[in-house]
């Protein structure tokens, strides 16, 4: 009797734990299958609302510049310039300050420094947009309408990126504001990344006698490369999106312009500032294939970075 | 006594609360909220028993959520077209509910005189053919003035709004060419080089900070903000200054040519005071309610809102209704049944 018991009793237990893991599983499964039947929702919502303006303007919708609600008749070619444009210049900014500011955070700053600017640029991460976009608009405008935009026509005016009146809103401020915005990001992921290399790793190189740029540049900065590259995925899905900071200071006219000072426009812009007023089925409608557009977009960005990522590690050094 | 009635008011007053709140939701137009919070509020202090609420979610979305039957009524600061109203379940009425106006904004460096300037001047500046500030078609009018050599920005609201659609509506009728080119609608593609604000404090925002700027805000948002503001000639050839009475004599004017149903474009009406860029804000009411409580609880509200209401209109910025229209829309109230 007494063995039976001791025998039952880890049989049991096997059975409790089974049971366990099994809820465990399916609660995870049904977590990890509502990510996808989000996606699924959304893209079906985004299709089925799009659908009057896809049928009337076709993939004509993609290349044209007209946005017209009067006469309705609608194209997404100067939101798309606008949204990859700012978000393109933003990064242009942002990753050389931003992998900078991490690599002196993690390496060469003491420690309690360190924590300390750490702390500060993730409350910068944690900001609302729209009070970046209020800053930029009081004091970023006026500074790039006076000093900044005058200096660039007058030294680089020979480039047609820096041409016409300048405004103080458009593409180069929208960029400047997404800059400072994904800068946090880039930062603080980077500096995780590059706090995890091992310490043997800088001690070997170091042991063979790198001095420690050397150290930096090429072994720990080449370690944390995938994290890097995160964090400016982070940066970049930032950018695509965002709204309210971008629509305060872009200048919000539908046209295409080679010069950064000119006013442009961004889909996520465009989507908040008209969708409470339009009224027609097709202005609507075209408002969410905008939508559509800015998903494919992020996919298709998303996408081409990811590629070059592949094809970099596999040529330099693999991450071990 | 006077203690002893409030206590039978409040008494009343929570006996019907209990009893029968009668719960009316709206939707609409931005612009009138701030009046339409006040006037729900006030009437519901005096009529404990009636509780309307209203949320400022645009004039577009107000009519969508009417078209779909998800609230009562609908505010609109324009009239619906046709197409609109083909689409409704019940009939709507339009009650016109109080007034506003569209005002021409600037900031010009060294010019603190009030700008003159006439209704084809302002629509060529937004269609692009007067660009600069020293043009000779400003000067004329603005004799004295000495206006710098400089380009015109041209600013505008970039969202769909009841404002732009007063403002192309005006400058529809003031030019042939406009008309033609840009055309009338809450949102317009805008020709030649703009820049636009979200709101009427995106685009105050833009003209305070960019110089040789124009731009059209709402005329209580400018009184409220202490904006420099232009007088515009009107159809009669008048020299008016955008104020509450001025808008509200653009109404008189044209109360007795009014169509029955007030759906009308107030805008360039002659008249020696007549503010030529006037409109009218709307209540869209059902002319049908099949809830005797709510029937009898929305009329009684617009009753009151067209008589003791119209009393808060200064005290917020916004231009009172003339007593003609209000006398023909107190012949509509009959209407709701």
């Amino acid at each position: 009797m007494a063995s039976t018991a001791v025998a039952d009793r880890p049989a049991s237990t096997k059975i409790a734990t089974q049971t366990g893991d099994l809820v465990a599983r399916w609660v995870a499964f049904i977590f990890a299958a509502l990510v996808l039947l989000i996606v699924v929702v959304l893209v079906f919502e985004l299709w089925q609302g799009s659908q009057p303006s896809r049928a009337k303007f076709g993939w004509g919708f993609l290349t044209s510049s007209a946005w017209n609600p009067v006469t309705e008749e609608f194209g997404a070619l100067p939101f798309i310039y606008g949204t990859v444009i700012t978000s393109f210049v933003a990064l242009l900014i942002s990753i050389p300050l931003g992998v900078g500011a991490a690599v002196f955070l993690s390496e060469m700053a003491p420690a309690g420094l360190s924590n300390a600017l750490t702390f500060m640029v993730e409350l910068l991460a944690a900001f609302p947009s729209v009070i970046y976009g209020l800053l930029a608009f009081l004091t970023l405008v006026p500074l790039m309408r006076s000093y900044v935009e005058p200096f660039l026509k007058r030294t680089l005016g020979f480039l047609p990126f820096f041409r016409g009146p300048a405004f103080g809103v458009g593409y180069l401020t929208a960029s400047l504001v997404l800059a400072i915005m994904t800068f946090p990001f880039i930062i603080s992921v980077s500096r995780e990344s590059l706090l995890a290399v091992p310490r043997e790793q800088r001690e070997a190189a170091l042991a063979l006698g790198a001095t420690k740029w050397e150290t930096t540049w090429h072994i720990v900065v080449p370690y944390a490369k995938l994290g890097i590259y995160g964090s400016i995925f982070l940066g970049l899905a930032r950018a695509l999106g965002e709204t309210m900071a971008v629509t305060m200071v872009i200048g919000n006219a539908p046209e295409i312009h080679a010069s950064l000072l000119s006013p442009g426009y961004s889909i996520a812009s465009v989507i908040a500032n008209e969708f409470a007023e339009a009224a027609t089925g097709v202005r609507i409608a075209s408002l969410i294939e905008l939508g559509l557009v800015l998903f494919c977009l992020t996919i298709i960005i998303n996408g081409i970075a990811r590629l070059l990522i592949i094809a970099t590690t596999s040529k330099g050094s693999k991450r071990p | 006594m006077k203690s002893f009635s409030w206590a039978v008011c409040v008494a009343v007053g929570l006996g019907a609360t209990a009893a029968q709140a009668q719960k009316i939701n709206a939707a609409g137009a931005t612009f009138p909220a701030p009046i339409y919070q006040k006037w729900f509020g006030e009437y519901h202090t005096l009529h404990s028993g009636v509780e309307i609420n209203y949320q400022g979610v645009g004039s577009g979305a107000g009519v969508n959520q009417l078209t779909g039957g998800t609230v009562d009524f609908a505010a609109s600061d324009f009239p619906l077209t046709d197409e609109q109203i083909s689409k409704l379940k019940v009939k709507a009425l339009h009650f016109p509910t109080v007034m506003g106006a569209v005002v021409l904004t600037y900031n010009i460096p060294n010019v603190s005189t009030e700008l003159k300037l006439s209704s084809d001047v302002v629509a060529d500046i937004y269609l692009g053919k007067i660009t600069k500030w020293s043009d000779a078609r400003i000067t004329k009018d603005n004799p004295g003035v000495k206006f710098p050599n400089d380009d015109i920005v041209v600013i505008r609201r970039t969202d769909g709004s009841g404002t732009t659609f007063v403002f192309t509506d005006f400058l529809s009728k003031v030019s042939p060419e406009w008309k033609m080119k840009v055309g009338n609608s809450a949102s317009v593609s805008w020709p030649g080089q703009t820049l636009g604000g979200n709101g009427n404090a995106g685009v105050t925002g833009l003209v305070k900070q960019t110089p040789d700027s124009i731009g059209y805000v709402e005329l209580g948002y400018a009184r409220q903000n202490k904006l420099p503001y232009a007088t515009i000639k009107n159809a009669s050839g008048n020299w008016v200054k955008p104020t509450l009475d001025s808008v509200t004599a653009a109404a008189a004017g044209a109360a007795n040519t009014m169509p029955a149903d007030f759906r009308v474009s107030i805008t360039n009406e002659k008249g020696k005071d007549a503010y030529p860029i006037s409109t009218f804000t709307y209540m869209l009411i059902p002319a049908q309610l099949a809830d005797a409580a709510k029937l009898k609880a929305t009329k009684g509200f617009l009753q009151w809102m067209l008589t003791d209401g119209q009393k808060d209109c200064a005290s917020l910025d916004y231009a009172p209704l003339p007593k003609e229209v209000v006398a023909k829309e107190m012949k509509q109230l009959a209407l709701i049944k």
